[in-house]
């Protein structure tokens, strides 16, 4: 219980810098935004799809899309971070790094979901597509939260490089190709009303994959970031 | 008087390359030393071993009586670090940056602490601006402000005056004496040999990965600061040319 509360203080700590700095600026929430809307309205347009396919193409659309956008946001939340030395300030202070790394893994999911929030109804409208089924939302949760779990960690990793825009992708899709393929037939199963025998499957997968990833990725974040 | 920073057959490689030779480095508590060097020469690689920031390959290094790299944490807490860079988010103000730091550093009675340290650094009055708005100055002063927050043993400054005008050094200067006069132990590098003979109580030379000359203020010689800097280089290329020699 010793080392708790000043684990949970610094981890709140870079919650509130990450959120705070960013209702101010909207740099990474507006850059996630627009790329969302940019892909659901281009693939709107490129795929015309009939009402029978839809449910089956709806998934992947709104997967590459989360996921895209995730990208661009984790790439933005650590070179914030590189780009002024406030990396260095965090490592600095006298707390467990994981605090850190859980601290922006929570941000950066309140961000992925924040543009959810947003994409969904606009999802929703555009396709013709009801997407607020409680399944549906809670694999979305899960999904997002494996992603910027494993992605925090490998942008944490890429920001050192200089060419860090373009290895974030080549390191965190590999890695992330379990968790998009569970989250992908998680809310296919959901859209074409399927049993949910049949999509607990890929909800367990997406559960695993979270405790793994979080757990590894809390574990190595210290030697990810030292010199 | 008891050493507060003690570095004995410090190396550090990246790689192939031997960045700091078998370095050796003591400061006493309160003293106020100036690391000089030439670009390459190691320093910021130095100040990053000391700030636990980089792990060293060889040898010992203790600060505050802890030792490097395995009592990091208790290392961080008694120390302040002041870049080139000024470690701020530029879209907190002032004293937002302040309160993260401190509740990062668990600082008690925060609040006051952050008053007394934005009165020291002159920024009481910009305290809830935006840092992106703050010149270049005023940012060094209040990253200067923000080391201090939890009142560390030790600061460590690498290039504080880096990308400065004439006034906004003058302030930061002013700033840093105010700092020293608390009896704090700094140690500093820089390019800027008259603001460092301005500041500093001790000048070490650090050349080819190692210190090759350290003087007290009071034994500088008539031809001051920059004469003992060039002597040192001097004899230091020397002896490296003779150490060729004689391994050839």
């Amino acid at each position: 219980m010793n080392g708790f509360a000043p684990f949970m203080r610094a981890l709140s700590a870079v919650v509130w810098k990450d959120l705070r700095a960013e209702w101010r600026s909207r740099e990474l929430l507006s850059a996630m935004l627009v790329f969302a809307l940019l892909v659901i309205l281009i693939f709107n347009f490129a795929l015309e799809l009939e009402s029978s396919v839809r449910a089956n193409v709806t998934a992947g659309v709104l997967w590459v899309t989360f996921t895209f956008a995730g990208q661009l946001g984790l790439n933005r939340s650590m070179a914030v971070e590189k780009d002024r030395g406030c990396l260095d300030g965090l490592l600095l202070a006298p707390v467990d790094r994981a605090a850190i790394y859980l601290g922006k893994t929570l941000a950066n999911w309140v961000f992925m979901l924040l543009v959810a929030v947003i994409v969904l109804p606009i999802y929703s409208v555009l396709y013709n597509t009801n997407l607020f089924i409680p399944g549906l939302l809670l694999t979305i949760l899960l999904g997002s939260e494996g992603y910027v779990a494993v992605g925090t960690l490998l942008s944490s990793m890429a920001v050192q490089a200089r060419t860090r825009d373009i290895l974030l992708p080549i390191l965190l899709f590999p890695v992330a190709i379990p968790v998009v393929i569970a989250a992908v037939k998680a809310t296919g199963g959901y859209l074409q009303g399927l049993d949910i025998t049949e999509i607990l499957p890929w909800l367990n997968l997406l559960i695993t994959y979270d405790v793994v990833f979080t757990a590894v990725a809390f574990m190595v974040f210290d030697s990810v970031v030292e010199e | 008087m008891t050493a507060i920073i003690e570095v004995s057959r410090l190396v550090k490689r990246f790689g192939p390359k031997v960045v700091l030779r078998q370095l050796d480095f003591r400061v006493e508590t309160g003293e106020f030393v100036a690391l000089l060097g030439p670009n390459g020469a190691g320093k910021t690689t130095f100040l990053r071993i000391l700030s636990s920031l980089s792990r060293p390959t060889l040898g010992s290094v203790s600060v505050a009586g802890y030792s490097l790299p395995h009592q990091a944490a208790s290392v961080r807490r008694r120390l302040g670090v002041v870049s080139h860079l000024p470690l701020l988010y530029g879209d907190l103000s002032a004293e937002e940056n302040l309160l993260f730091y401190g509740r990062m550093y668990a600082v008690d009675k925060l609040s006051g602490r952050m008053d007394e340290v934005l009165e020291q650094v002159g920024l009481t009055n910009r305290r809830r601006d935006l840092v992106r708005t703050f010149s270049r100055g005023m940012q060094q002063r209040l990253a200067i402000g923000r080391a201090i927050l939890h009142d560390p043993e030790v600061l460590l400054l690498d290039e504080p005056h880096t990308g400065l005008d004439q006034d906004a050094c003058d302030m930061l200067d002013a700033a840093l004496r105010q700092v020293a006069v608390r009896g704090r132990t700094v140690v500093m590098t820089s390019h800027d040999l008259s603001r460092a003979e301005d500041l500093a109580s001790r000048f070490d030379v650090l050349a080819r990965g190692t210190i090759q000359g350290s003087v007290q203020r009071q034994d500088i010689a008539r031809d001051g600061l920059l004469g003992y800097y060039r002597k040192t280089l001097e004899l230091a290329q020397n002896n490296a040319k003779n150490h060729k020699a004689e391994a050839a």
